[in-house]
């Protein structure tokens, strides 16, 4: 479970970062970004991850005593959690460049807005 | 349970890659939304409730619904623009 | 074609930082150490049920305020971009007021998911959830009044007041923790409450609702600049 997780983290960063580098349509370009951003995150939900864990939640299913044995650690959830809002808020406002710049030039071929380029 | 996450991840995989080779943008903004969904789900199995939570309301929902904001900004800019520059040839 | 070999050499690059990671990597069965104390102590610390709750707000509660910080950053920046994006006469026009029936949908819909968002983050500290999914929640009902059209707009004086008056709560509590009970953002200030009880855990569950409305109005704002006409003044 634990090298599955791993494996599926690495091909969607993996295919995340493919978009990014070789796709030249803006919109496409985020979407490659947010790919990579969830790939990152199960990354780091695959470290947290023990043998048949639980979630790190005490109710009757899981007391006291039994969740240093059972629970997954809580801090790679944490991260995740944090992760993923700012993830949302750096989406939205690439997306709000992207129509700044097609307001300036538009077209949607990141190759043809040339303002910053060398 | 090893094999519902191998399904769940083919799952993830094709469509991140649909995403980014779909001839229409909005196919690809709800297949990157769909990335997000099942990947909600792997969080669940793996143990996460909190993240999937989180991930199911944010990463799935806003998200989507932020690019297609965007989207329709920007396919009305170059809809205009196009529609001037014809007007003046 | 340069770009083609840079692109394969980069991707190759991302595979031997990654592949090292999986070499001898077997099924884990033990944590670290650091969340054997959360897991084992953490209950008996702060009384409260859901752990990873206690991670975000307490034991991390410094990144969560810098989390927040950037959030903000973000918005802002969000809003400087639409600022003065107009849309042409001829878009207005296209535009048109809801149905009945949407609007009576969003209008019912609106309560309830308002309701839910805030169960969500006053509940953060005894089942999933907390203060950012009941934000979202919130931003979510607000979109939805947003879309439909029955309203032009959120206020943009409330949204600027309700946050700045949560984040400005956020680090008045924490400071009040730095004063009364062991450090800053300590929750323990405020009596620890039965176990799974709403009022439990100290602060927390104030800590979170800060955030919860925070986020919430945050992203309404975010929203609102996204969606609105622009120009309509």
């Amino acid at each position: 479970m634990t090298q599955l997780l791993y494996i599926l983290a690495f091909v969607v960063m993996a295919i995340g970062l493919w978009g990014i580098l070789s796709r030249r349509h803006l919109i496409r370009m985020i979407i490659g970004f947010s790919i990579l951003d969830t790939g990152i995150h199960i990354l780091l939900v695959a470290i947290g991850y023990r043998k048949g864990g639980t979630a790190p939640i005490l109710d009757e299913a899981l007391s006291k005593g039994e969740a240093l044995m059972n629970a997954v650690d809580p801090v790679p959830s944490a991260l995740v959690l944090t992760a993923i809002v700012i993830g949302l808020a750096v989406t939205a406002l690439m997306l709000s460049f992207a129509v700044r710049m097609v307001q300036n030039n538009p077209t949607m071929n990141a190759d043809e807005h040339k303002e910053l380029k060398w | 349970m090893i094999y519902i996450v191998a399904v769940l991840g083919i799952v993830i995989a094709v469509s991140a890659v649909f995403a980014l080779y779909t001839g229409k943008i909005l196919s690809a903004i709800i297949a990157s939304g769909a990335v997000s969904l099942v990947a909600s789900l792997i969080y669940i199995l793996a143990g996460a409730p909190d993240v999937a939570m989180t991930e199911a309301s944010i990463g799935s929902a806003l998200t989507t619904v932020v690019f297609l904001i965007a989207w329709r900004r920007i396919s009305r800019i170059v809809a205009t623009s196009t529609e001037k520059e014809d007007k003046n040839a | 074609m340069l770009k083609r070999i840079l692109l394969i050499v980069s991707m190759v690059l991302l595979a031997l930082i990654l592949l090292p990671l999986l070499e001898g990597l077997g099924e884990q069965t033990h944590v670290s150490s650091l969340a054997e104390y959360y897991l084992s102590s953490g209950a008996d610390d702060l009384n409260s049920p859901n752990l990873v709750t206690s991670v975000v707000v307490t034991y991390r509660g410094l990144d969560t305020l810098g989390e927040v910080t950037v959030l903000f950053a973000a918005a802002a920046g969000i809003m400087l971009a639409f600022k003065g994006l107009k849309m042409d006469e001829k878009e207005r026009e296209k535009t048109q007021g809801p149905s009945e029936l949407l609007a009576s949908g969003a209008s019912l819909l609106f309560p309830i998911l308002f309701i839910f968002g805030i169960y969500i983050f006053t509940h953060g500290h005894l089942s999933p959830g907390g203060g950012f999914q009941g934000g979202v929640v919130i931003a979510s009902a607000a979109l939805l009044l947003l879309l439909s059209g029955v309203i032009p707009g959120v206020s943009h004086l409330m949204t600027s007041l309700l946050e700045a008056l949560a984040g400005a709560s956020y680090v008045a509590i924490g400071l009040l923790g730095l004063y009364l009970a062991a450090g800053f953002l300590d929750p323990r200030f405020l009596p620890r409450g039965e176990w799974s009880g709403i009022f439990s855990a100290g602060a927390i569950p104030v800590i979170y609702s800060l955030v919860g409305i925070k986020v919430g109005s945050e992203l309404s704002a975010v929203l609102n600049a996204m969606i609105s006409k622009g120009g309509e003044k």
